[in-house]
């Protein structure tokens, strides 16, 4: 395997520089020097992202340069966004909502998410973003769990995703509309937003006050809702410097969707933190969009995900011919596995190779990265980040067992840095399960090699990686099952050049039904309404029966290990076999 | 191929994608992703189908060509009879 040495320059520069460590020092310790903090040992994520940069004189620096989907251009500086989300606060107080509600955001990427956001996080209430492609079953499941008290999306949305079952959530009191009107019963955020205050103070949250709930998708039962608290900025700041080279000044564009937590973390607050101009483009990947928008906004840094990647690389070098790309210094990657291939490619292409790290919803933040002075093994997540110490351990006599280089088992991280979540909303028993023996098990598969870099191997669970988003099967089976027709349903994800994983569904028909083309689109089709073309099935097939265990449990595990060819392992359990 | 047999195609692979949009509620000016909520996987499948249904294939910087029905129907015949 070939290795992308790193030039003296590259080390010289990189904001971290682990040849000249001295003491190792802890995540607390480097984030809190990159932060201001409130009186009385408070800290919030809303006023270090943008209110203390205007309090420090670079009010007028750009923060946000958002491209529309209709080619327009609006650049937003930190005094403006400052104002635009101490409207947003001061609007969520008149409503009477208080310190801890909870806000909930469904729209695509428009500079009002970013004051929704920033806003909801200076009012010490707490905001959980929501992919706006999902269908309304994710939505309304995530609300439900989240105790919604705030949902700020579209009237489209609204119309189409929402206003069904809205009544049916006891805690929605407010829906605020973007734009200048609203359906009934809904309050449209535009005028709302002219008539508030620009001013507000940011609530003196203490470090340990809920700032973030991200959803996340478990193996069984429903999302798990994961909570982060406003500490979780000092990881963020120095997470995003460290691993991203956020800087003051940068231009630097994160295509991750802000429905996700990366998009969230490292497309909203670590980068505004850190004081950069950030690019956001309102639309969906298209090739030549992406290379002029990093051509024609000069950007520096850019995080990107395997999914866009593994296209550009579909489209060939040529695609990139007349395009100016001189500007970029740092290319990074996350969602899933970055394939060794599309590595050496950035670096034939753009001079630069991506930089893949490795982190979750429950992390809240990169723990292991390819970094800017290290040099890069293509296919490898890279090394723990600073303060972050990582170990692949395995069951062994009820304990857990450390192993050594080149072994395989879960990776796992010492608890304790700033972002960690802090608990699985309402669910404490799901949330202890993470941990043992002073562990936190992340449920990935792991390698490290002499060198102390870090391999994927796999999931250790049933959970399902599509396009970098993590995928829960039992949400996925749920709405199939709910078709008329369908039995039992069975959701396996099966492996995707372009994707990394697809979801495939096996189902079981209701006495009467006969598999046919038409009825698999008919199910198929109710799956996309409810769950969204992200989450739902690409292909569905049907079987007789599906393998189940003596409890009647469905062994999605070995219906994979058939669809890949791989080995079926231990079936000691099997009671009735497919089909 | 005249172009309403070239729209009838491109329609029956769309739902054949995403069997939740009905053909008969799609306008030709609806845009594949923004209002048929199609995703980048989507278009991926509907320019494998396309192939593979009228031998035409489509580069991926040309996928912004077939962005609508009308857009595609137009694409299409255009290299059908090119």
């Amino acid at each position: 395997m070939c290795t992308i040495g790193k030039t003296p320059e590259d080390c010289a520069v990189a904001c971290w520089r682990p040849a000249e460590l001295g003491k190792a020092r802890s995540a607390h310790e480097l984030g809190r020097e990159l932060l201001t903090g409130l009186p009385g040992d408070a800290i919030n994520i809303g006023f270090e992202a943008v209110d203390r940069h205007v309090e420090q004189g670079h009010g007028d620096q750009v923060a946000l340069v958002w491209l529309s989907k209709t080619d327009e251009r609006k650049a937003i500086s930190y005094r403006e966004l400052a104002e635009m989300s101490s409207r947003f606060a001061n609007l969520l107080h008149t409503h009477g909502l208080t310190k801890g509600a909870r806000v909930f955001v469904a729209m695509g990427r428009r500079p009002e998410l970013y004051a929704a956001a920033l806003g909801t996080l200076k009012a010490g209430m707490v905001f959980t973003p929501l992919f706006a492609a999902f269908g309304p079953e994710p939505i309304r499941t995530r609300m439900e769990i989240g105790d919604a008290n705030v949902l700020v999306t579209t009237k489209s949305l609204y119309k189409r995703k929402i206003a069904a079952w809205r009544d049916e959530v006891p805690s929605l009191q407010l829906v605020l509309i973007v734009g200048d009107d609203a359906p009934e019963g809904c309050v449209a955020l535009g005028p709302a937003l002219e008539d508030a205050s620009p001013d507000f103070q940011a609530v003196r949250t203490q470090p340990e006050d809920p700032a973030l709930i991200h959803f996340t998708s478990g193996t069984t039962g429903k999302p798990k809702g994961a909570v982060h608290v406003h500490e979780a900025v000092l990881y963020h700041a120095m997470s995003g410097r460290d691993a991203l080279e956020l800087q003051p000044g940068v231009t630097y564009w994160c295509t991750a969707d802000p429905g996700w937590v990366t998009g969230t973390t490292y497309g909203i607050i670590s980068p505004l933190v850190n004081r950069v101009t950030m690019i956001i483009d309102e639309a969906e990947f298209n090739l030549d969009r992406w290379y002029g928008i990093l051509q024609q906004e000069r950007v520096a840094i850019w995080y990107s995900a395997p999914t866009a990647i593994r296209m550009m690389m579909r489209a060939g070098k040529e695609a990139t011919e007349g395009f100016d790309f001189s500007a970029l210094q740092f290319l990074a990657s996350v969602g899933e596995p970055l394939n060794p291939e599309a590595v050496i490619w950035s670096h034939e292409v753009f001079g630069l190779p991506f930089h893949d790290n490795w982190w979750q919803t429950e992390t809240g933040g990169i723990m292991i990265a390819n970094t800017r002075a290290q040099d890069i093994k293509p296919g490898s997540m890279g090394k723990p980040m600073p303060g972050i110490q990582a170990g692949i351990v395995e069951k062994d006599n009820g304990g857990l067992r450390e192993l050594g280089d080149g072994e395989i088992g879960e990776l796992a991280l010492r608890p304790g840095w700033p972002s960690m979540m802090r608990t699985y909303l309402h669910e404490q028993a799901r949330y202890d399960k993470c941990f043992q023996d002073g562990w936190y098990l992340s449920g990935d598969l792991a390698m490290r090699d002499a060198d102390g870099y870090f391999w994927f191997v796999g999931r250790a669970d049933d959970l399902i990686k599509s396009s970098g988003h993590l995928i829960g099967p039992f949400e996925v089976e749920s709405a199939l099952i709910e078709h008329d027709s369908v039995a039992e349903a069975a959701a396996i994800g099966i492996p995707d050049e372009t994707a990394g994983e697809v979801v495939k569904a096996y189902v079981t028909l209701n006495p009467g039904q006969t598999p046919s083309d038409a009825l698999e689109r008919d199910i198929r089709g109710l799956a996309r309404k409810r769950l969204g073309a992200a989450v739902a099935p690409r292909e569905i097939v049907f079987r007789e029966t599906l393998p189940k265990t003596r409890s009647g449990k469905i062994m999605r595990r070995l219906l994979k290990a058939r669809e890949l060819g791989l080995p079926e392992g231990d079936i000691s359990t099997l009671e009735v076999d497919e089909k | 191929m005249n172009d309403s047999e070239i729209r009838d195609i491109v329609l029956s692979e769309i739902h054949k994608v995403a069997p939740d949009i009905d053909p008969a509620d799609v306008s030709d000016d609806d845009h594949l992703q923004d209002d048929l909520e199609l995703d980048s996987m989507d278009i991926l499948s509907l320019v494998t189908a396309l192939h593979e249904r009228l031998g035409i294939s489509i580069p991926e910087a040309e996928y912004p060509e077939i962005d609508t029905p009308a857009k595609a129907v137009r694409y299409l015949a255009g290299k059908i009879t090119g």
